[in-house]
């Protein structure tokens, strides 16, 4: 794609003898790129590639968990997910364990379905497990905008929606001494870059946002080698991503949530981080409010994980008691955990 | 019509059923004498494998559960570097069957047989209630296959330092053409469920030094090397650029977030051979059926202290290692 | 989680458009985004998320040098 260019960068990567310096992929999909091209091994030692709190999966609290499997047990409910949750534990059962039960838990691969199910079956309430960032809201807005025009009123969520820039300056504030952030490519094609330029100001940092193919996250690390030491917004990534965003999908996320408190796993309750939903539409609510719980497996380490203050690796669990056959923590469960990603392609 | 209660009691119902499916399709000297055990002739030496089979949907683009179900345990025959010679059937049906879909899928059945060589020389039929919507079948082969005790023996701890890898065709077909369709993406990606006894038999012939040989299925080809690499102790490395991907199912996996490397097959193997026969063994497996897309993927790096991590390393189109480590996550659903 | 693919519009009636993966058709809403058939999109969870520019996809080199010109 970039061509000799391309290999003119991976040399400099490679050969970078400068000082050390620590950069953050926040995207759960930038990991899992990453590891499947091989990128840490292409990198100078003196290069550290840190992932941060970017998979949803890995973020959501137990209280969560929790409560999709109490409504999976109900009679007239039914919990619609994405693959990588059912496998996350709960405090006591993860949805899978639930399923195994008689539980009705379904695995979908687009939340629109919820719509198709609970049109087809309106004597059972359909909940989905509303787990996400910024890219994925204006989705659920998308399926709450069809339940209102349709009459549905047996579509629910049960939303655990956080957003970027807040877990981003918490990071900055409480984490391992990060020097520049891959900013995550598709929040901003939803968001615009312009939300990364204000938060570059205020923490001086430089962020450079990223397309998902190989070429450009050595683009992107490269650019952000440059960048050290000073604030400053790239986007790299300008197929899809413009300074405002899809403006039409901010508006429906605005209509249907506002923003709130939440908590993240093992980083406790994070001021303005969330989305729930407005008061109006409370009753597509399936008790989403004041999930804060968050019972982390005793040894986990996956908080300190996920600050980037130590790596996968580094846990006392990772590789030895914590697989992703029998996982204790959620960074180890999803495909785009980052435990999971140093697990699988042998990171060390 | 459809399968009863009644064509799973032994009685008149039952013999019908045989008669007019199994039997009319089937037809073999052995077989047709309906004695309690097949009596065949035999070998010194001989390989013996079973494979149950509860694909759905029964049938499927490329081809559907009977001729998985020949495929599967010739396939099985054929890599331990026997040739196959006689398999079973036992077939258990659901009421509710659709009896011209049974009919269809039992030809299906004995026209592989007839393709791959074999003879089916004994076969058993159950009915069970019904347990879920679609009335279902689940066909278990057993096969039998002859060993050349004067050929040298294949199997995954044979693998010797420089062997070269050769994978016979494209990764995933088999996979990405069931979860189309459970999935209701609409592609044109067909299974690859095919016997492989053509190229098997012709590097055979040509006395190509076989190392390993292992079709690969569930699991994919990284949880295969993965097997090789810590039964021959040694590291294998792979260039992701050899591999040969289908581009049509290589955009499935990008839409479902699998990976080829892990995605099964029906009717691929990948074999290490000899690094100088490697050549002549890839133009013999392009000629022969079923592996027109063959390709040298990789090579055998030999470890040489015990205690080493066997790994399967992949070197990517960017220019970076990865290690390609045995099959995690999300069970998929079954495809076989 | 945040995987989202590019493919082409084929087919749009409403907000309910078919979109082509080299050759893999999918069903998916187009509710948060105007497009018409042809366009280049990016599709995630089942939503078309944003159109492509195609174009710029391709002016990767001028990103090249564009870094080249970041302050040290």
């Amino acid at each position: 794609m970039i061509g000799a260019d391309i290999n003119a960068i991976a040399e400099q990567l490679k050969n970078y003898d400068g000082e050390e310096v620590r950069i953050m992929e926040v995207c759960g999909t930038h990991t899992a790129s990453i590891s499947e091209n091989g990128i840490p091994s292409m990198l100078s030692p003196k290069i550290k590639l840190i992932s941060g709190p970017g998979c949803p999966v890995c973020v959501t609290v137990t209280a969560v968990i929790d409560k999709l499997v109490e409504l999976s047990m109900r009679e007239d409910t039914v919990v619609l997910t994405f693959g990588d949750l059912i496998r996350v534990k709960g405090t006591n059962k993860s949805l899978a364990d639930a399923k195994a039960d008689g539980a009705h838990v379904k695995m979908v691969y687009s939340p629109m379905e919820t719509v198709t199910m609970a049109e087809k079956d309106p004597d059972h309430t359909y909940v989905f497990a509303a787990i996400g960032f910024e890219t994925t809201a204006p989705v659920y807005a998308n399926v709450l905008n069809e339940a209102v025009n349709k009459g549905l009123d047996n579509v629910k969520l049960l939303t655990s929606l956080k957003t970027m820039p807040q877990v981003i300056r918490w990071v900055v504030n409480n984490g391992g001494g990060i020097d520049g952030f891959i900013a995550p490519g598709h929040v901003a094609a939803i968001t615009g870059s312009d939300i990364f330029k204000a938060l570059s100001e205020e923490l001086g940092l430089p962020f450079v946002v990223s397309g998902f193919e190989g070429e450009q996250l050595l683009l992107t690390i490269y650019a952000l080698l440059r960048m050290k030491g000073n604030k400053g917004i790239k986007n790299l990534y300008k197929s899809v991503v413009t300074s405002e965003g899809n403006i039409k999908a901010k508006e429906m996320v605005d209509k249907y949530f506002e923003p709130s408190d939440a908590s993240w796993r093992g980083m406790g309750k994070i001021q303005g981080s969330g989305l729930v939903l407005r008061k109006e539409y409370e009753k597509f609510d399936a008790g989403s409010r004041d999930l804060d719980e968050d019972h982390m497996p005793p040894g986990c380490s996956c908080a300190s994980v996920l600050v980037g203050k130590i790596k996968p690796s580094d846990c006392p669990m990772f590789g030895k008691m914590c697989t992703p056959d029998n996982a204790h923590g959620a960074c180890m469960v999803s495909t785009e955990g980052s435990c999971y990603n140093y697990f699988v392609s042998g990171r060390k | 019509m459809k399968i009863t209660m009644a064509h799973g009691s032994g009685g008149e119902s039952t013999s019908a059923l045989i008669k007019d499916v199994f039997s009319k399709y089937f037809k073999n000297e052995i077989l047709d004498k309906l004695e309690d055990s097949a009596v065949v002739s035999g070998s010194s030496k001989i390989a013996v494998t079973t494979d149950s089979f509860v694909v759905t949907p029964l049938v499927f683009p490329g081809g559907d559960i009977g001729r998985l179900s020949v495929c599967g345990t010739v396939n099985d025959i054929l890599m331990s570097g026997a040739t196959p010679k006689y398999i079973t059937c036992g077939a258990v049906l659901e009421e509710g069957l659709d009896i011209d879909l049974l009919d269809k899928i039992i030809a299906s059945m004995a026209e592989t047989a007839k393709e791959a060589g074999v003879i089916i020389v004994t076969g058993d039929t159950k009915v069970i209630e019904n347990r879920g919507a679609e009335p279902g079948l689940i066909i278990n082969t057993s096969g039998i296959g002859f060993i050349d005790e004067t050929k040298e023996s294949v199997g995954p701890y044979n693998l010797k330092d420089g062997d070269k890898l050769i994978i016979t065709g494209n990764l995933g077909d088999h996979h990405a053409a069931i979860l189309g369709c459970r999935m209701g993406i609409e592609n044109n990606i067909k299974s690859d469920c095919a016997p492989l006894g053509d190229f098997v038999g012709k590097l055979k012939d040509a006395d190509i030094r076989v190392h390993a040989m292992r079709d690969v299925t569930r699991g994919g080809l990284g949880t295969v090397l993965n097997e090789f690499a810590s039964a021959s102790c040694c590291n294998i490395e792979l260039s992701e650029e050899a591999l040969p991907v289908e581009p049509s199912v290589k955009e499935f996996c990008g839409l479902l977030g699998l990976d080829p490397m892990y995605m099964g097959n029906e009717g691929k193997a990948i074999i290490s051979v000899h690094k100088d026969d490697a050549e002549r063994a890839l133009s013999l497996i392009k000629s022969a059926k079923y592996g027109e897309n063959a390709a040298i993927i990789g090579e055998v790096i030999k470890n040489n202290k015990p205690d080493a991590d066997n790994n399967v390393i992949l070197n990517t189109k960017l220019g970076g290692k990865r290690i390609i480590g045995l099959m995690y996550g999300e069970g998929l659903p079954r495809i076989c | 989680m945040c995987v989202a693919i590019p493919g082409t519009v084929i087919a749009l009636e409403g907000t309910k458009a078919t979109v082509d993966f080299s050759g893999n058709k999918v069903n998916a809403e187009a509710g948060l985004v105007d497009v018409a058939v042809g366009d280049k999109v990016l599709v995630h969870a089942g939503c078309i998320i944003q159109k492509m520019d195609e174009q710029l996809a391709k002016e990767t080199m001028d990103l090249f040098k564009e870094i080249e010109d970041l302050m040290v």
